[in-house]
Formats: C-alpha cells, structure tokens, sequence
C-alpha cells in the first residue's frame, strides 16, 4: 500500500518533470557535472598517487638510500672554467658502507653499488647502459626476480669472476635472434659472460642517473660483481668532453641500507646523518628514506583530495542552487494546483512529499547520468594520455551519495514553501 | 427536526480578515445555520456579503475566527490542519466555478486524485472511478486532458471527481458562472441526481433560476443571513434510495 503510494508519487514527479523536458534536463546538467567531476577527479587523482607510491615502494620501504651526489660548490667552479686535468675526489665511500654496518643498531644488510655509464656491445650491437657493480645481497635488498639462469654469488665476488646479469630490455634489444645466455657482452675492452636474466622494474639506482642518461630506455642495466667493477674500472674515471677533461674519484655511487623493520627505518635515519656527517665535510651525499617519501605521497594525496572534493563539492552546490532555483519557480507555476490537491484531501506532508519527490529525481536522476559519464571520463583519460585512472566504489558512492542529499537539502525549502501556501490563497491565484 | 440529522450546524461564526487595525474585514458577522443530510441549500446574496467565506468554511478550507461548526456531529472549528484536510477529503467534495482540473492529468486520473490522498489503491477502485466518468457521461473521454474537452464537460469531470470519496456532502461555488444557461442546465441537472440520490448539497449562486431548484435558499447580506425561503419541505420530495 505505502510502496505503491511512493511509486505513484515518484511516477507523478517523472510526470511534472517531463511536462518541461529541457527544463529539466538543463537542471540536472549541474548535477550531472558536478557528479561526474567528483568520479573522475578522484580517479584522476587515485591513479596519480597509486603510481606515485608503488615507484616508492620499489626503493623498499625498509631501506634507507644513501647516494653520492657531486659536491655543488665543486661543480661550479668547473663550470667557470677549470684547470685542466684537475680531479675531483667525493662521495660515499667503503668505510661508510663499514661503519653503518657496524654501529647502527637495526641493520640487516647494507649493499653497496658502483654505477658507471659505458657502452655494451655484442656483435655489432652497442648499447649505452649502468653497470652496476654490486654484491649477491642485491637480490635480498631489492627483492629483484631473476628471469633466467642466477645473479652474482658470492665465489664470482671472491675470484672476481667476468661476469654479468644483464635487464631483459637489455637482452632484447642486445639479442634481438640469439639467447643470450653465456654469450660474453664487450664492456670497455673486457669481456663478460652472461649468467643470468633479471626482471626490470623501476630499479633505485635507475632514478640514480636519469637525468644524465636523457633520451635511452632506464631499463639498460648491467650487473658485475663489485671487486671486478673496482679492478676493471678502477676509482678514477676519466670523463673526456671538448678539448677538456675531468676526473672524478669515487668509490660508491650508492648505498642501500636494508633495516630489520620499520620502526628501525625511523631511529636509524638520523643515526646515519650524524654518523656521515662527521666523516664528510662536504655535502657529497644524499639520504633518501622511501618510508618519509612514502608518508609525504600519502599526505600530498590527502591534501590533493581535499582540493578536489571542494571543487567538486562547489560544483554540486552549484547544482543544487539550480534546482532549488528552478523548484521555487515550479511552485509559483504550480500554485493554483497545489489549492486544487489542498482541496481534494492533501495534507501539507503529501505537497513536501510531491515536490521533494521531483526534486530527488532530478538530482538522483542527474546522479546516474553522472555516475556513468563519471566512470567513462577517466577510461577515455587513461586510452588518450598515458594517465594512469582508478575509479574506487567508494568514490562513486560518495558521488551519487551526495547527489541524493543534494535533491534532498535543496528540494526541502521549495516543497515547504508549497505546502505552507493557505489552500484558498493557492486556489484563488492564476 | 431531529437534532442529529443537521449534518452542518454553525453557530455564532465569525470570520475577520486581518489587515491590521481600521481596515480589518469582518466577512462573516455571527451566522448560525443547521443544513439537514439529505437537503439541497443555496446560498444567495450580493457581492461581497461573505457567500464564498461561509462556503470555505463549510468546507473546512478555512477555519472561523470565532464560533463553532460541527461538521457531522464532529466539531471541525478548531481541528489541526492534518484533520481538517482529512475531512475535506472524506467527508465533501468541491465544484468550482472554474472547475480547477489538474492539467497535465487525464480525465480518469483527475478524477483519482482524491483517491490517493486517502491512502486507497486506485487499481482496486477502478472500476468505481469508470461508473462516476460514465454518470456524468464521459466513459468515452477517459484519457484526454481538461484542455482537450469543453467547460461543460470539465465541469463534469470535477463532479464526478467530488463523488469519488463518497462524501457526506457537495460544496458548489458557482457552479455554472462559466457555463452558457444549457451545459450550466445540463450540470445542475447532475447534481439535482445527485440530490435525489441522498447527497447534501450546498451551492452559491447569483442566479434565481438555479436556487429555484433547492429545497431552501438563504440570501446573505453583509456577512449575516438576511432571510430564508423555503421552495418546499424536504421531506416532500419523493424518497430515493441511495446506491
Ligand atoms: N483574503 C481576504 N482578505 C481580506 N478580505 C477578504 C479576503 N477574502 C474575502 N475578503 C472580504 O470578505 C468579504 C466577503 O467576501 P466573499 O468572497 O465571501 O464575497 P462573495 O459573497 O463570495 O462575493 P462574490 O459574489 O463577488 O463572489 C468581502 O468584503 C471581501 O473583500
Ligand atoms: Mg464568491
């Protein structure tokens, strides 16, 4: 009995409203935009974040990176025109790499990395790529796959074996009609022997250097083991540029500091800045904790919601306005047959119900609209720009939510102010 | 006369327009009036001497300032205003003088619209609704809209839509001031039907002729009954079973 009283209310809302279809229709237009920026502005922002934290969570979570950096004030000085040959000693050194290890409590393992940029060839193939001279532990710090054959280990570290784990971008690209596997690649004038194929992903010591390796794939990675990185390329590396030429010493390019947990991550980070920080003088080096990192995209997200949801929120007030805008005048329309329904029976609670009742159809109705043009706008984002969007359920809900509450708040003071209207004033006006 | 068979019975109503101070506006003045169930009363009088202020009262539109009106035995002067809308819904329908259709309603379903407000399923009195379109002969005009018939017919259509309910009694404000003297004839002739089947009535008219057809006219002079004819006794009239 009640069910079928609000179907035929509603069906009489659908009714009125589409005795005025453009009117309506431009109504819910606010809704429906309002709607659909809430969807995809969240789907916007929840896919910018998602990408954001997952490159973060790639550096571990429980590591802490140390990495040299090329002393600023040194660096001007070359630009200003520097003697020739002149060297240049900096960085994180293998003592560092000793003395965390030794004295902060909390440390698992600590694994340092050479990274050096020289040409790979096989064949007539030549490929600008990072060799990285590092230890077996690698695999454990970066919790990197192995697609095929094995990593360093630690009797190739000892009798500083010509080997290497090359990417398998690498490996396409280097053997685009071979199997890699136990050829030897040409790197400088030495040769090494392929043992393993490793999975690439967006390694930390990729985003080491990508500014310097402008324009080539990040994925041209070389893996050796760090005593022949240190016979075969030795500390000094000559850098030749026009006419000029510098020399720069440095023993670690980087440090990756794997704690136990995270509560050690927080105690361990400014254990590791002071302990620095007495050993170098310059500012040779940079800390990064991916956990702080990982807290700051969390943080920025939150902001970036924040200021998304408002205007979001603003749009759907917008909306709202225009119903009630449009309702109000709907009532003054409808004045004389609200007398008539006074008259026939309808109590003040049947007119708020009527008109309240449009309203949310208008709103909810704008709601749908909205909720399908707002999961389809961040589809179509995603296929023209390489955006990465994810639409949650809950975005959607709050979205359509909201919409309902809109109908609802706004439609309120209309259908009131119909059904305060005295029934012989209502009756009697044109 | 059985005190019990007044089916409205007003005492001592006042009805003052306030518009602040001198110019108040006391429409009614102290009426006192008994209308029997079953009797045919019109009202009478000139312009502005509270015709349509007794009406609206009479049909529970309008409260009085001071007084009382028992409505059925049940004292409405005072009801909140939820009751007051339950018993115009129940208990009287209204003709107007402009007939007041719902536009953008159907015929059947103008003639619903009471219906709904009762809490009653307009499927399970359908068949009701399609016996009152065809009394006032419009069975073959169900689905058209009020802009679609002619007043005459409108103003059927609203008769039958005073019925639906089955109230106690009928309220008509001029009922045919729109109508040209042979669809008015042909409206008063329904309600004439409506009378002999037991209904109450209760028109406003300006028009000799149509109050000649009540048992009893009353002519209103500011805001007081002035005097009172009585055309015939109502028992007179031959007895019509109600159905
Ligand atoms: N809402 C109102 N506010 C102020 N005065 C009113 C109001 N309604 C009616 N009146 C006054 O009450 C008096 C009676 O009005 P009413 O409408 O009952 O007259 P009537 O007898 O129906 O006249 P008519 O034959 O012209 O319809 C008039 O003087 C009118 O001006
Ligand atoms: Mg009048």
């Amino acid at each position: 009995m009640l069910t079928f009283q609000f179907v035929s209310t509603v069906r009489l809302g659908i009714k009125s409203l589409m005795l005025h279809k453009l009117r309506s229709a431009l109504t819910m237009l606010g809704i429906i935009f309002g709607v659909c920026s809430v969807i995809a502005m969240l789907a916007i922002g929840e896919g910018a974040s998602y990408e954001a934290q997952e490159a973060i969570k790639n550096l571990g979570s429980n590591n802490i990176l140390l990495r040299s950096l090329k002393p600023p004030d040194q660096a001007r000085q070359q630009a200003g025109g520097s003697p020739r040959g002149m060297q240049l000693a900096y960085g994180l050194t293998y003592e560092d790499g000793a003395r965390i290890q030794s004295t902060i409590p909390g440390v698992n393992r600590v694994l340092p990395m050479r990274i050096i940029r020289e040409n790979v060839r096989f064949d007539r193939n030549e490929i600008p790529c990072q060799v990285i001279g590092t230890l077996p532990s690698y695999m454990a710090v970066t919790g990197a796959g192995i697609v095929r054959g094995r990593f360093l280990a630690h009797l190739d570290e000892q009798h500083a074996e010509n080997v290497c784990v090359i990417t398998t971008g690498l490996a396409r690209r280097l053997f685009p009609h071979l199997d890699p596997m136990q050829h030897a690649v040409k790197i400088d004038t030495f040769y090494y022997r392929i043992i393993g194929i490793l999975q690439e992903r967006s390694q930390p010591e990729q985003r080491t250097q990508a500014g310097a390796m402008e324009g080539q794939p990040l994925d041209n990675n070389v893996y050796i083991p760090l005593s022949v990185s240190r016979t075969r390329f030795g500390e000094t590396l000559i850098r030749r540029s026009a006419g000029s030429f510098e020399a720069e010493e440095v023993q670690l390019h980087q440090i990756t500091v794997q704690m136990q947990n995270l509560a050690s991550v927080e105690t361990a980070d400014p254990q590791i800045r002071t302990l620095l920080g007495r050993f170098h003088d310059q500012n040779d080096y940079e800390i990064i904790v991916p956990l702080q990192l990982l807290r700051q995209a969390e943080q920025t997200k939150r902001i970036f919601n924040i200021v998304l949801g408002s205007i979001a929120a603003i749009s759907l007030l917008v909306g709202g306005i225009g119903i009630m805008n449009i309702m109000l005048a709907t009532v003054t329309e409808r004045t004389r047959e609200i007398g008539i329904r006074r008259a026939l029976g309808a109590k003040r609670r049947d007119i708020t119900t009527q008109f309240l009742v449009e309203t949310v159809v208008l709103s909810v109705g704008g709601g749908l609209v909205g909720v399908l043009v707002g999961v389809l706008t961040p589809l179509v984002v995603s296929q023209l720009t390489t955006m990465k969007t994810i639409v949650t359920v809950w975005s959607v809900l709050l979205a359509f939510g909201i919409s309902g509450a809109v109908g609802i708040v706004f439609g309120l003071y209309p259908a009131s102010a119909a059904a305060k209207l005295d029934p012989i004033e209502a009756l009697r006006h044109e | 006369m059985p005190a019990d068979s007044a089916i409205i019975r007003i005492r001592d109503v006042e009805k003052r327009y306030v518009l602040g101070g001198e110019a108040d506006v006391l429409a009614l003045r102290g009426v006192n009036l008994d209308v029997e169930a079953g009797s045919y009363l019109a009202i009478m009088g000139p312009s502005g001497s509270g015709k349509s202020t007794m009406l609206n009262i009479l049909g529970c539109l309008d409260r009085p300032t001071a007084g009382r009106y028992f409505l059925g035995g049940e004292d409405v002067s005072r009801m909140p205003d939820d009751q007051l809308s339950e018993a115009r819904g129940l208990k009287i329908g209204f003709i107007f003088q402009s007939y007041n259709l719902i536009a953008q309603l159907t015929v059947l379903e103008n003639i619903q619209v009471p219906l709904l407000y009762q809490g009653k399923d307009v499927r399970t009195h359908l068949e009701s609704c399609l016996e009152l379109a065809k009394l006032v002969g419009l069975g073959d005009r169900l689905h058209h809209r009020p802009s679609q018939l002619s007043g005459g017919q409108q103003q059927r259509v609203a008769v039958a839509r005073s019925l639906v309910n089955n109230p106690l009694m009928i309220l008509a404000d001029e009922p045919t001031g729109n109508l040209d003297s042979k669809t008015g004839q042909e409206v008063l002739d329904l309600i004439d039907r409506l009378n002999e089947a037991g209904k109450t009535i209760v028109l406003v008219t300006h028009d000799d002729r149509v109050a000649s057809r009540a048992d009893r006219v009353i002519h209103m002079k500011d805001g007081l009954i002035d005097r009172e004819v009585v055309n015939r006794p109502m028992r007179a009239r031959p007895a019509v079973s109600s159905s």
